[in-house]
């Protein structure tokens, strides 16, 4: 049987050979819809990935509903963000394993005499921010919890600034001045942003560049800092000018992350969470009871529906394609392989069982599986170099060629070919030998 | 023509005839929908802002530092007076936010000072006295701001005395035609309509500002933001290439301490747009090509199976021909049993498309398909089975009838 294998698909290149132009039908045909889907499929992978797979299950963001019912009368949620009311009690309260508020924030960097001055974004956190999302260190580390105490001036910065700034070598120790304050360099971060952006979706920034720094957000809070992401307030009672009575309106900035390491971490915070919300109730802050909600990552990313929805649609639109594709290809190989009944009739006869003749046509087909794999192979690298013409630039650009999709764009294009021939292959097997040597 | 005996005939082809009428069906359910989200991006992109978009530019200037309050606004007057002198600008004013950019400012608007029953949310706009002439705005009804309206605030605290409000904004809130001189809430004091401006866009092309892209409100206010500034400049016409390499020279060189980002610091508002219409542009291009590489495939796969079919007729088409056929009759044949097929398939095809729409709307914020789409894809693709199942049936036809005498 070994042996014949060989023999078969030196048949199956001559049968190919003898037709080329339905052969390079078939090959173009499998080829176009096998890029088409993996080209969108590759877009789709990378924006509706889990950022880390290791740690999502234990990440949780809270909700809390400081507007009311009334805010949802023409449609809307709770609030996807928090105020910092509500973000500084559920941070004191540390009922959390670990816990961060976080706000995105943006400062000026002049770096010297001569050199242009140029803007950094980044984000105020709590020194949990780092050891929760696994964060990577180059050098140095996150600052002490002190620090957030004492709303130190320290900072962490991305490799990308230390590059920018200090060429590269370990800057823990030197200082950096934002906007006319210096801060203390305690870590400089690896090169790290997580995609999609999970801790900071609710600003539209879940495909951006990584953050070029990190400071204690009580520090920012003292320095004013505003945010440089939404900022959502209802209705038009109680909001004063100034920088306090911001901090203490009803408007809602803040994110807040917790580690909640295993289910009864979760039922506490849970009951913990309806406690406060039913103590705002009870002090008269909310005239409403109820309405607090616990996402954890991958839900938080559903919720916030971070996955565009042109890249959902483009990939059923490519799936679509792949099916006529493979529709063509059953047509293609049946006429193909009816028009050979008289040599299968002949094979029969002298002796080949049904089996043979399965074998036989199955390796034809997956030869054009091959042959429409190499070709859907090299389409895919046009189309995802080609990506961004289509989709966002900061979404095209995480749409990569690597090993896994050049082995998925393979097994596709085999497995479909082979699963298109099995129909045709099957009436291949059942040409009745006496019926076809009669009227030949 | 007899279609019986052709039907009779396709019964032996089961398997084939299916396949080509299923691919059929397959295209147009596909074909429909992919021309209806064309239809639909391209709509989107074709709604224009309102705003004289071939001579202006913006200026995103940050300052290095925070200014205090009351620097910011010399700060802010002493780069206005720097454009004005920049030669090729028509006028200029510094705002918050302008159309396409897609970020900016939001409020409810109502008809009570707690706004708790707001009638629908509006972009708001801080400009100047200028900013009509800069932005060419065309006054429908009332006045401009006047230039001792304008006052300085920062940027969470909006209570105009006096607001501006677009046509489409003003007839929301009153249906009866009277909103200039009317009193409107977007704080807790009342503002009054001083004058109604024909078209402004919002700042958003995102489906969650769809339902008030039309509504925005100026308000007679220079942003005090101690992080930077954005100047809205009209250029003179055919000058505008000149004012974008100009302006940011003559900022720097009259003020070092800001940053003009390099790529996106100074943008056309052919690059606004761009940028803001990406995804439409790009679901456009992506399905007008998926589109036509389907109909080429099905084409193709016509053309292959039919060749198959006269290839395998051959003989009975030789004795066809030697009983008296004419030419014209076996082509005749051929083309009215892809017709037969491709009206079964787009049978199919329409349920399936219709089908599709329902899932594709539940799952996706957008339109039911309109019967038109259907009526140009059935035709599209009827017409394509007959073009392409012509090759294989001019090849048939010429099959002589001496071809019956032959044995394989």
């Amino acid at each position: 049987m070994r042996g014949m294998t060989g023999y078969y698909f030196r048949l199956a290149l001559r049968s190919l050979r003898r037709n080329p132009l339905l052969t390079a039908l078939m090959v173009l045909a499998i080829g176009f819809g096998v890029a088409a889907s993996m080209t969108t499929y590759a877009v789709f992978r990378a924006v509706s990935g889990n950022p880390l797979p290791d740690k999502s299950a234990q990440l949780f963001v809270p909700q809390i509903d400081n507007w009311g019912p009334a805010s949802r009368k023409s449609g809307g949620d709770i609030p996807d963000s928090l105020s910092y009311t509500d973000a500084m009690a559920l941070m004191r309260a540390h009922q959390a394993k670990r816990q961060t508020a976080i706000y995105p924030v943006s400062y000026t960097v002049v770096p010297g005499a001569g050199s242009q001055p140029f803007t950094v974004n980044g984000y105020a956190t709590y020194t949990d921010f780092f050891p929760m999302f696994d964060v990577p260190f180059r050098y140095g580390n996150g600052w002490a919890s002190e620090h957030d105490t004492q709303r130190a001036n320290v900072i962490v910065i991305s490799s990308q600034l230390n590059q920018s700034l200090f060429g590269g070598t370990n800057s823990v120790g030197h200082t950096l001045n934002l906007d006319g304050h210096d801060y203390l360099v305690v870590g400089v971060t690896a090169d790290w942003n997580p995609q999609p952006r999970f801790y900071d979706v609710n600003n539209n920034r879940s495909f951006a560049d990584a953050p070029d720094f990190y400071l204690p957000f009580t520090r920012a809070v003292d320095m004013q800092s505003a945010t440089t992401g939404n900022n959502n307030c209802f209705g038009s009672t109680g909001r004063a000018p100034g920088w306090d009575s911001w901090l203490h309106s009803e408007c809602d900035w803040v994110s807040l992350w917790l580690e909640l390491p295993n289910a009864a971490a979760v039922t506490h915070y849970k009951s913990y969470l309806e406690g406060y919300v039913a103590e705002q109730t009870r002090g008269g802050r909310f005239r409403w009871t109820g309405g607090a909600q616990l996402f954890d990552l991958v839900g938080w990313l559903d919720h916030e529906q971070v996955v565009p929805p042109e890249t959902r649609v483009s990939m059923m639109v490519a799936l679509g394609f792949l099916l006529v594709c493979l529709v063509n290809t059953v047509g293609l190989l049946l006429a193909k392989f009816m028009r050979r009944a008289g040599e299968i009739g002949v094979r029969r006869a002298l002796g080949a069982s049904r089996r043979q003749i399965y074998v036989q046509f199955l390796i034809e087909a997956w030869a054009i599986g091959v042959a429409g794999g190499l070709l859907g192979l090299l389409l895919t690298g046009v189309g995802v170099f080609g990506i961004g013409l289509v989709f966002e630039p900061a979404i095209a650009r995480l749409a990569q060629v690597n090993l896994t999709l050049v082995g998925l764009t393979l097994l596709v294009s085999m497995a479909a070919t082979v699963v298109a021939a099995l129909y045709p292959t099957w009436r291949a097997a059942h040409v009745q030998p006496a019926w076809q040597l009669k009227s030949n | 023509m007899q279609i019986k005996p052709i039907i009779a005939a396709l019964r032996h082809h089961k398997a084939g005839t299916l396949l080509i009428a299923l691919q059929i069906a397959l295209t147009l359910a596909i074909v429909c929908n992919a021309l209806f989200i064309i239809h639909l991006r391209m709509a989107h992109m074709a709604q224009t802002s309102g705003v004289d978009e071939a001579n202006l530019l913006v200026i995103q200037n940050g300052w290095v530092g925070k200014p205090a309050a009351g620097e910011n606004a010399s700060m802010l007057a002493a780069d206005l007076a720097t454009l004005r002198k920049v030669p090729g600008v028509v006028d200029v004013y510094a705002t918050n936010a302008w159309p396409l950019a897609e970020g900016g400012t939001v409020y409810g608007i109502g008809h009570t000072p707690d706004k708790l029953a707001l009638v629908t949310s509006t972009a708001v706009y801080f400009v100047d006295d200028h900013a009509l002439a800069t932005l060419g705005l065309k006054l429908v009804a009332g006045r401009n701001f006047h230039a001792d309206e304008i006052s300085a605030t920062g940027p969470d605290h909006v209570a105009p005395a006096e607001v501006i409000v677009t046509r489409a904004l003003a007839e929301r809130m009153f249906p009866d035609g009277s909103a200039l001189g009317k009193m409107v809430y977007v704080s807790a004091k009342p503002s009054v309509i001083v004058g109604v401006v024909e078209r402004m866009q919002a700042p958003w092309v995102d489906n969650f500002a769809a339902k008030w892209a039309d509504y925005a409100t100026l308000v007679p206010y220079q942003l005090m933001d101690s992080a930077g500034a954005n100047y809205m400049v009209r250029a003179v016409p055919g000058q505008r290439d000149d004012v974008v390499r100009a302006a940011p020279k003559a900022l720097l060189a009259a003020n070092p301490m800001r940053v003009i980002n390099r790529d996106n610091g100074v943008q056309t508002y052919a690059d606004i747009r761009a940028d803001a219409y990406k995804s439409d542009r790009g679901m456009a291009i992506l399905m007008s090509v998926i589109s036509v590489m389907l109909l080429a495939i099905t084409a193709a796969g016509i053309v292959g199976l039919t060749s198959f079919w006269v290839g395998q007729r051959r003989k009975q088409i030789g004795v066809r021909r030697a009983l008296g056929a004419t030419r014209g009759d076996i082509l005749r044949y051929f083309l009215t049993e892809n017709l037969l097929i491709g009206i079964g398939g787009v049978l199919i095809g329409i349920v399936m498309a219709v089908t599709v729409n329902l899932w594709v709307v539940t799952q996706f914020e957008m339109a039911r398909l309109s019967l038109g789409y259907v009526i140009v894809g059935t035709a599209v693709l009827l017409v394509l089975g007959q073009c392409a199942v012509l090759a294989p049936a001019l090849r048939a036809s010429k099959v002589p009838p001496v071809e019956a005498t032959r044995s394989v």
